[in-house]
């Protein structure tokens, strides 16, 4: 298992080099830059601009700016923001918290609905539930999320009153019922599309799981087919999730781009998006190595966990 | 064009000549004894209510004297102000100081070079700590501080000597005459020296985000990415503010921005405004304000002027003649915005209203390069000398009204023996070296000229002011004309509002005749807010809709 981590590991920081050093090269090739959107101000002279640039350190050649960022961000100088001049892991965090209530609540409803579809509709296969429930998991796979957002909007916001057509909270009123209330349309548009997916990979790992010689004896032993399922064969089926998971883990913290701008919801997804617009290099780079490292944490995590409960699986 | 009966405004082309000649007397008469703007009408005796105003850029820069975007103005225009302010009428109202120096009063010599600042006694920084001198030589110090981060300097960088004569006086020494000084200070806030000297490195000061200023409105929070929230402040020494709360809201998506304005979600929009193809629909919605103000950008295509296709003045003016600016106005624009000849913003005290107005006339524009030698070619493009009458025209990619507007144009510049191609690019590239150093061959841009309503647009006109000769500036078209350059100087030397408004309305005439631009509109901004919300008043020359927030109340 130790062997197994530290070659993990090692793989995980050569793959952050590489990802940083794609990362920095291709942000500061983009002509233009952070100042471009001075250009057009009144009274803004190149030489304003020019003296920037080098207070800002951008004048400098770009191996000499990446090895200054890379060195920085090994003594845990992550950088400042060039929009605000906040430290990026303050910009980052504030904006952690609203991404975290979205995904995750949407995660979770996307875990709870799709686990249960995929294990109803592989235990009644080609049943109309079965059928029912793979044509809307292609729908709901196939139509972009900005769309069902808007028709969410324009249903539930616009034409009934009934939800708030953006934002996280009323401003003024910041009572969990408010939050809930401004919870409900993104994260069911988001989990639309986390259900389809969880419910077709739980489908076919309970599929799988049906087929397998002790299902076979538990049922031969003459236990009730509810048991067999519940114990014999959903505790197998939930094994390959759990890579899954990990996989997904990363998303919960690094947002979604598309439904927080069309929920006007101030999460990291959309924090990413601006800070291009903006050229923001510091801050799109933390956010880069913010979501690398998630993505390679989750995957770790999930090694070790199927590790832990399949002892059948050994580690190298 | 869009019918406008059904605003609330009642704007008409004939009451903003009145206004403006309002202003102008206004100017004339009153500039100092107005005192305090009578902006309110029955305001309450207590802050009370709240007033959300939506943005589509995040303010996100609090240190007003740290590079930002005009959303940004709106938070320091609240939290923060300035020795003076330009009003709506483009006067300069005192603000810190007791009254706007001139020459007239003392505050400024004669040959303009020594300048003497009367601060009032009653301003108190937002922490109690008393305002005074010494705060302003520090703001204006930090300015030019090599290793701080400002903003623009120009203005700035010519003051030398800053003496502290008592708390409420200090005078400095300017390094040149430099009128237009006054308004840019209008927009140079000050900061607090007890607050930021001890700061090691003013860069990255605590303050930064989270302002101390003497402003109207005190900072309250800032959910980042969401909104930033401000609360009245009791002992401000101006006049207001009469609302609790302001918030200012960040909605990135322009129809997001504009449901939320009908939902009411939001009371005011500002920055970014609601747009032109929303106007019609706006000024119908029950319980709203909807205005259509008089902006300061104009809307042109720039020429770079040392293009060898556009040397020669037959050609600028056969293309001015070529644009059928009515059609893009009412077709593209929906009659939203004004034509214009001129660089000038229209309410300005220095617009020029007299300059010919353009007609557009395809024989003419014919007739004008026949006369001129350039005769078609084998492929009907007109050519001189081995010159192609022949160029690229560029903008910001995605912005479909400008994209429309090019396409037009190259339809009815071929008709005269023109070939213009489309060669568009994002923003933060096309903005860029591409435009400041004069990379580009045409530009659709919409240009701001002149800083917080002052007239001199030497940064934009003056041969000293071409980056890609060397010059230190934004005269991206490289125009060149020595008379226009002697009287911007002499513009920029002279103090007089008259003798000013002369040497302004002179330099209009000749750019008019040179025409290094063609000037295609000048932008309405249309401004949205909630019935019942008053004291508000558009200020075309503030960048911001909420520049005066201190005067907003509710309706009782």
């Amino acid at each position: 298992m130790r062997g197994f981590l530290l070659n993990r590991l090692s793989q995980s920081l050569i793959l952050l080099l590489i990802v940083s050093v794609i990362g920095f090269v291709v942000l500061n090739l983009l002509p233009g830059g952070p100042l471009a959107q001075f250009g057009l101000d009144p009274g803004m002279t190149q030489d304003d601009l020019d003296r920037l640039k080098e207070q800002l350190g951008l004048n400098r050649p770009l191996w000499m700016q990446y090895l200054d960022w890379a060195w920085r961000l090994l003594q845990g100088d992550w950088g400042h923001s060039f929009r605000d001049g906040a430290p990026v892991l303050a910009v980052i965090g504030r904006h952690v918290f609203a991404t975290l209530l979205l995904m995750g609540t949407s995660t979770a409803i996307a875990i709870a609905i799709g686990t249960w579809i995929g294990i109803r509709g592989a235990t009644h296969r080609y049943s109309l539930f079965d059928h029912v429930a793979t044509v809307g998991a292609m729908v709901a796979l196939s139509i972009p999320t900005f769309w069902f957002g808007l028709v969410g909007i324009y249903i539930f916001s616009l034409r009934l009153g009934w939800l708030p057509a953006g934002n996280m909270y009323t401003i003024g009123d910041g009572s969990v019922l408010n939050y809930l209330h401004h919870l409900i349309l993104p994260s069911i548009v988001l989990s639309l599309v986390h259900v389809a997916i969880w419910s077709r990979y739980m489908r076919t790992a309970t599929l799988d799981a049906i087929s397998q010689d002790f299902v076979k004896t538990a049922r031969a032993k003459g236990l009730s087919e509810r048991r067999v399922i519940m114990k014999h064969v959903v505790g197998n089926a939930l094994l390959p999730m759990i890579t899954l998971a990990g996989v997904q883990l990363p998303s919960i913290l690094t947002g979604a781009l598309v439904t927080e701008t069309v929920f006007t919801w101030p999460g990291m997804g959309r924090l990413f998006l601006d800070s291009l617009g903006y050229s923001d290099y510091p801050v799109v780079m933390g956010l880069l190595m913010f979501s690398a490292i998630l993505v390679i944490l989750g995957n770790l995590i999930a090694d070790i966990a199927v590790a832990i409960v399949d002892p059948r699986i050994r580690l190298g | 064009m869009t019918e406008r009966s059904n605003t609330k405004s009642n704007y008409s082309r004939r009451d903003a000549l009145r206004l403006m000649a309002i202003g102008g007397a206004a100017g004339l008469i009153a500039p100092n004894l107005l005192g305090k703007p009578a902006f309110a009408q029955n305001p309450p005796a207590s802050p009370t209510g709240r007033v959300v105003v939506g943005f589509s850029q995040e303010p996100t820069v609090f240190n007003p004297l740290m590079p930002h975007t005009e959303c940004d103005d709106a938070v320091h225009f609240s939290v923060f102000d300035a020795l003076v302010r330009m009003d709506s009428k483009g006067v300069l109202q005192p603000n810190l100081v007791v009254e706007v120096p001139s020459q007239k009063n003392g505050g400024i010599s004669e040959d303009g070079l020594l300048w003497r600042i009367r601060l009032r006694d009653d301003v108190r920084w937002h922490d109690g700590q008393p305002f005074t001198a010494e705060d302003v030589k520090f703001t204006l110090e930090l300015i030019t501080n090599p290793k701080f981060r400002a903003w623009r300097t120009a203005g700035h960088s010519l003051v030398r000597d800053l003496k502290v004569v008592s708390p409420t006086e200090l005078t400095w020494r300017m390094e040149e005459a430099f009128a237009p000084y006054l308004s840019f200070l209008a927009e140079t806030f000050m900061v607090p020296k007890h607050i930021l000297e001890k700061e090691a490195d003013p860069n990255a000061a605590a303050f930064n985000q989270a302002p101390v200023g003497t402003g109207a409105f005190k900072w309250a929070q800032r959910i980042a990415g969401d909104h930033i929230e401000l609360v009245a402040n009791a002992d401000y020494a101006g006049e207001g503010p009469y609302l609790e709360r302001l918030v200012f809201k960040y909605i990135p998506d322009m129809t997001v921005l504009y449901t939320q304005f009908k939902s009411g979600d939001i009371d005011l929009v500002d920055q970014a405004f609601i747009t032109a193809d929303h106007y019609g629909e706006a000024s119908k919605l029950p319980d709203r304000v909807v205005m259509l103000e008089r902006g300061a950008s104009v809307e042109s295509i720039y020429l770079n002027l040392e293009k060898p296709q556009f040397k020669d003045p037959a050609v600028r003016q056969a293309l001015y003649a070529a644009i059928d600016r009515k059609a893009i106005l009412e077709g593209l624009y929906y009659g939203v915005h004004n034509p214009t000849e001129t660089f000038m913003p229209q309410n300005s005290y220095y617009y020029n209203p007299n300059l010919p107005a353009q007609e557009f006339n395809i024989e003419r524009a014919r007739q004008l390069l026949d006369e001129a030698g350039w005769v078609p070619g084998a492929d009907g493009i007109r050519v001189k000398d081995g010159v192609r009458l022949s160029f690229a025209n560029s903008t910001t990619s995605g912005n479909h009204l400008r994209e429309q507007t090019q396409q037009f144009l190259q339809q009815t510049f071929a008709e005269i023996g023109v070939e213009m191609t489309i060669s568009n690019l994002p923003a933060a590239v096309m903005w860029g070296d591409f435009w400041l150093k004069s990379q580009f061959e045409s530009a659709i841009s919409g240009v701001t000229n002149v800083i917080a309503g002052d007239p001199d647009v030497s940064n934009r006109l003056h041969t000293k002011a071409i980056v890609a000769k060397g010059g230190k500036g934004s005269n991206t078209g490289q125009y060149s004309n020595p008379e226009v350059d002697a009287l911007l100087e002499k513009g920029a030397r002279t103090f007089d509002r008259e003798e000013r408004r002369a040497i302004y309305l002179r330099v209009q005439e000749i750019v008019r005749q040179d025409l290094p631009f063609l000037p295609l509109f000048a932008y309405a901004n249309v401004f949205g807010r909630k019935e019942g919300l008053e004291g508000f008043e558009a200020n075309s020359n503030a960048r911001v809709a909420s520049w005066h927030a201190a005067g907003w109340h509710w309706k009782d």
